[in-house]
């Protein structure tokens, strides 16, 4: 057994009400990528909490190099060499990379002053031992997202860790930046070291990983093969109940309406010349590397920022649209990809969240009907399936599925007929992402129109009737869905210019 | 081969200096500006009244600024860290008659009572921290509870009476004109204001303290995930702060040769003033000693000057609104510039 570097036996964690772990297992051998997969609330977080000593697992052992430990705290977890990069990073934006990357642990002299030179000096080495590209001394909150996930990594490599565990590190990066970060991983897996990969992205599992773990509903499931498995078994797995494949489904094609027109759509920062229609019943997707500027073009189109040149018109009619509020009166809705600060009030309950764009519609000079808006918010929990207990139950509580379909109810009920969704499944599991693309489509067929943002590529191919790409703030080319692969749209996503910057994060 | 690495390695330095002058250039930006304004303010006041730009005046003017500037030095350790203290008004209060105190009732030596009403300062400080950081009470909420209890406490003790000092040996000469320096008239609180502001800025800046200000204000939940104990810290910044309280009150009773028990509210709201038109923000991780020193220096120039220009006290307080309003509006639309 001790050719095992982390073995988790028996595991059990239980909060008030909830058993979170039964009985889990897990191994991770020495030189080895193991993904960790299972649906959101299957257990993983509360397993790797318990990994990173924020909490004390009820029973069960921890064996690292088959010697058993008990781990005291985060700061004793480090000591182990275990090391966690959590989802949302846990960065200090307003101090630079090293200081970053060094607190709590910055050289010092005579115990409590700082030596800032000798410590820019150990992350410029550090920084060329993993071989990345980062300034010791850039502030942490002007970096690209990439850039900060680099940061989160070089923090965790620097303290000589042998367990790195990643809590979806890719949610956020583009494809090249997500193979820099296989790389670096695959540079830091050697004989005396190991990394847990927890992910959404089926397809990086099988280039990341060695062996797949799936859990589910607080309990180990298996553990198989990357190499043996196909991801459609994993994913049977993962839900316990079989889930139609990757096929593109039968959808209704959309009418010759035109119910948005854009032209000429530019920016003073990155779009140019921006053009393109949006039929009745049709999804658009959005298709293009991070920072392309397809979420530039919808903000631009619901007016949260200005254009420099431009037409919209809706259903043939030009109109101005100088805000977010006139682009909903219009009957525009805007779905950001940063649901928990843009479109949710998460202490508020579902019934406030759903009525919010239309209070209009639920007030009488004024006062709110609450029970008005209590039976609409009732009516649209039935029609998009949403699981929570009652329309008072506070948004926080509900999965990211969920709260995704309180955002589309909420526009829905506002009855907008064109709906823009900004990478509407993210940080969703997928179970909850079918759920999502099946209500896309009922809504296209009911005649809603569709703009659909999104850095998946199977999942634009999936859904869209056409797809638009973007690169550097241009519209490269469309594409119709059967003409469509990854290929030919990562052909269009990187069709630079040759004078233009290259794209915001992207690594040498 | 090497030469190619050579120069790729000698343009990375050379672009790695660029982006370094760059942020420090930003980072200044903001002081240059308070600056800027000091500088526009007294030449403006200069021009308006003959009586402004007088060696006395200016050494009124420091003299203004001694109290409320430690005030603000200390509040500036809070505010960073993504906190607010409201008791460092009625607290000075409470620590001058402490401090008093110390040094009649209990007939302490100059130097212990001194000492002894900073450590005061120091303690209250601490007790705030504790209801911070242990009992997880929000800040504005513990050191609003604070502000009362200071106030109350100050009058209980002194019998709602002022204690005089007068017999205390060598304790005005803290406040004195600086005879110690020949030729120079200003007094030696003005000295002792400034070398505290040296004293924080190099906490603030070079120590580990000073760090984790800034860290546990940028983002909590991190640094504590980073394996700082964040409740420490935190306990022992509110009691830093708290400490320059103390030195504050200890220098009101030097200065007005008694303690009164009765004043000190809202002195906090001006060295929080200070604190913010000096480019600290509210929201925490960002923040100066010398951006605090100039707001104070600000606050006080512009009292000063619209005095001296016998603009009556209701509107000198308009202008001081209007003037934090207007140095935070310029310090966000900086910020926003920056972020594009």
């Amino acid at each position: 057994m001790s050719n095992n570097l982390l073995r988790i036996t028996g595991m059990n964690k239980s909060f008030p009400g909830v058993k979170a772990l039964s009985d889990m297992q897990l191994t991770l051998g020495h030189n080895e990528v193991l993904a960790l997969v299972g649906e959101n609330g299957a257990g993983k977080s509360t397993l790797m909490k318990l990994l990173s000593g924020i909490y004390v697992p009820d029973s069960g052992t921890f064996e690292i190099d088959g010697e058993e430990v008990v781990i005291n705290g985060t700061k004793h977890a480090q000591e182990l060499g275990i090391s966690i990069i959590h989802q949302e990073f846990n960065l200090m934006q307003d101090l630079t990379v090293a200081q970053n990357i060094y607190i709590g642990r910055e050289p010092r002299v005579a115990g409590v002053f700082l030596s800032e030179r000798r410590m820019n000096r150990k992350a410029r080495f550090l920084f060329e031992k993993i071989n990345i590209d980062l300034d010791p001394k850039a502030r942490v909150g002007d970096l690209t997202v990439a850039k900060q996930q680099m940061v989160e990594i070089a923090k965790a490599l620097s303290y000589k860790s042998r367990i790195l565990i990643m809590d979806e590190p890719t949610a956020a990066l583009n494809d090249a930046e997500v193979a820099t970060l296989h790389e670096l991983i695959r540079n830091f897996t050697n004989e005396k070291t190991g990394v847990i990969y927890i992910s959404h992205r089926m397809d990086e599992l099988k280039a990341i990983s060695n062996r797949i773990t799936v859990i589910r509903d607080g309990e180990y499931i298996d553990t198989v093969n990357t190499e043996e498995t196909s991801m459609g078994e994993v994913i049977n797995l993962m839900v316990g109940r079989e889930i139609s494949g990757n096929q593109r489904p039968e959808t209704i094609p959309p009418t010759d309406e035109v119910v948005l027109k854009v032209s000429g759509l530019s920016t003073k920062d990155l779009l140019k010349d921006v053009s393109f229609e949006l039929h009745k019943g049709e999804i658009l997707g959005f298709a293009g590397l991070m920072g392309a500027g397809r979420t530039e073009v919808a903000r631009a189109i619901v007016g949260a920022d200005r254009l420099s040149a431009g037409t919209i018109e809706l259903n043939g009619k030009p109109v101005t649209i100088g805000n977010p509020a006139v682009a909903a009166n219009l009957g525009l809705g805007y779905l950001s990809e940063d649901r928990k600060h843009l479109g949710l009030m998460l202490e508020r309950d579902v019934k406030d969240n759903i009525a919010l764009s239309s209070l209009k519609m639920f007030s009488r000079m004024g006062v709110l009907d609450n029970r008005a808006m209590k039976a609409t918010a009732t009516e649209y929990i039935g029609k998009l399936r949403i699981k929570t207990p009652s329309s008072s139950q506070v948004a926080k509580n509900l999965s990211g599925g969920n709260q995704q379909k309180i955002v589309i109810a909420k526009w829905l009920v506002k009855d907008c007929d064109i709906l823009i969704f900004d990478e509407p499944t993210r940080g969703i599991d997928v179970g909850a992402k079918e759920e999502i693309y099946a209500l896309l489509n009922d809504l296209a067929a009911q005649g809603k129109s569709i703009i659909m943002i999104s850095s998946e590529l199977p999942e634009v191919l999936r859904l869209s009737h056409r797809i638009a790409v973007m690169s550097e703030g241009r519209l490269t080319g469309f594409l119709a869905n059967a003409d469509a692969n990854q290929e030919n749209i990562m052909e269009l996503a990187t069709n630079n210019h040759a004078d233009a910057k290259s794209p915001a994060g992207a690594q040498r | 081969m090497t030469l190619v690495k050579e120069t790729a390695q000698a343009s990375k330095i050379a672009s790695d200096k660029k982006s370094e002058m760059a942020t420090r250039i930003r980072a200044s930006f903001q002081q240059l500006l308070a600056f800027a304004s000091l500088l526009a303010l007294v030449l403006f006041f200069s021009v308006a009244s003959e009586n402004f730009y007088q060696a006395s005046n200016l050494s009124n003017i420091l003299l203004s600024t001694v109290v409320t500037g430690l005030l603000a030095l200390g509040t500036t350790f809070v505010i960073i860290t993504g906190g607010i203290d409201l008791s460092i008004g009625t607290g000075m209060t409470l620590a001058s008659v402490m401090t008093a105190v110390f040094m009649t009732q209990l007939g302490m030596p100059m130097i212990l009572g001194v000492l002894a009403g900073i450590a005061f300062g120091a303690l209250m400080g601490g007790v705030n921290g504790f209801f911070v950081a242990v009992l997880k009470i929000p800040s504005f909420i513990a050191t609003l509870a604070m502000m009362m209890v200071a106030a109350g406490l100050a009058l209980v003790i002194s019998g709602t009476k002022p204690i005089y000092t007068n017999e205390v040996e060598g304790f005005q000469k803290i406040f004195a004109l600086g005879k110690s320096i020949p030729g120079l008239v200003i007094p030696n609180a003005v000295f002792i204001l400034f070398a505290a502001a040296i004293i924080a800025g190099l906490i603030l800046s070079k120590t580990v303290l000073g760090r984790y200000t800034y860290s546990i204000g940028s983002n909590e939940q991190a640094t504590a995930l980073s394996g700082v104990n964040v409740t420490k810290w935190t306990v022992l910044i509110y009691t830093l702060a708290g400490s320059f309280t103390g030195l504050a009150g200890v220098i009101a009773t030097a200065r007005l040769n008694s303690a009164q028990p009765a004043g000190g509210m809202g002195l906090e709201l001006q060295a929080i003033a200070a604190v913010v038109i000096g480019g600290t923000s509210l929201q925490g991780g960002k923040g100066s000693i010398i951006g605090t020193v100039i707001g104070a220096l600000i606050m006080s120039v512009l009292t000063n000057g619209l005095s001296i220009m016998s603009i009556p006290q209701e509107w000198q307080q308009v202008a001081v609104g209007v003037v934090i309003l207007l140095a935070v509006y310029l310090d966000m639309m900086r910020r926003k510039k920056t972020a594009k």
